[in-house]
């Protein structure tokens, strides 16, 4: 049974739409929520890449020639800018995500993100290797 | 003990999450290199066709195209949450059912190489 409380207990208002622009934690947390806007995005992209891979050399020519329209390129842009904010912010937070215990201890934090960042910078280049960027 | 998809959906996101912050940055370089006309020798058609041939590539083009979907979805969902919108469901089926056909056109694709 529920009793009325002698006290009219506070409720603080929230406005439902633009409460996380208050706090700075709240705008970073939003603003990392959003990345997956683009990322999904990119992912589509991607199906159309190999959508046109599949289809054969002629379509993947006019994937490849949409690549350049002034749209395009834009979206492009972006989309690097939000995956690198979005490499950056999930690595910062797989410490404590993913903590690492060996024994009675736990793997300090700077070596798990240094590690992620160690991890992404080879598998870049690999990836830049293989694509042939790097053979000048 | 009550059975939840919750598990698995966390888990899809938070591996396409790191999948994606370990090989979406470069992937797009690529792609604008491209897009201004000096498209890396390996992204000829020729190239990505014979890489893609590759049951080992062919993992990983599912595993990176598929997870990046679910984790989009998924973080979508929470921000639009976030954001006001409370037409939870809806908005569940309508991305999780991009990123259920969305997989199925990357095997369909992927089987056609």
């Amino acid at each position: 049974m529920t009793t009325k409380p002698y006290v009219k207990p506070y409720v603080r208002e929230v406005p439902r739409t633009t409460w996380y622009l208050a706090r700075r934690r709240d705008r970073i947390h939003m603003a990392q929520e959003l990345t997956s806007l683009f990322i999904g995005i990119y992912a589509l992209l991607l199906l159309c890449a190999l959508r046109a891979v599949a289809d054969g050399p002629e379509a993947y020519q006019v994937f490849v020639a949409s690549l350049g329209s002034p749209l395009m390129r834009g979206l492009l842009w972006i989309t690097l800018a939000v995956t690198l904010f979005h490499t950056v912010s999930w690595f910062q937070v797989t410490p404590k995500a993913m903590p690492v215990q060996i024994g009675e201890d736990f793997l300090p934090a700077a070596i798990i993100v240094g590690g992620h960042y160690a991890v992404w910078i080879v598998l870049s280049l690999f990836i830049l290797f293989l694509a042939g960027v790097l053979h000048g | 003990m009550a059975r939840s998809n919750k598990p698995l959906v966390w888990s899809l996101f938070a591996a396409g999450g790191t999948l994606a912050a370990f090989v979406l940055p470069v992937l797009v370089l690529l792609m604008l290199m491209a897009g201004y006309g000096h498209p890396p020798t390996g992204m000829s058609y020729e190239t990505l066709r014979a890489f893609a041939a590759n049951w080992l590539a062919k993992l990983i083009l599912f595993g990176v195209i598929g997870l990046c979907l679910w984790h989009a979805a998924h973080r979508l969902r929470t921000a639009l949450h976030g954001l006001g919108l409370r037409a939870d469901k809806a908005v569940a089926v309508m991305g999780y059912g991009i990123a259920a056909v969305g997989t199925l056109l990357t095997l369909y694709y992927l089987a056609r190489i």
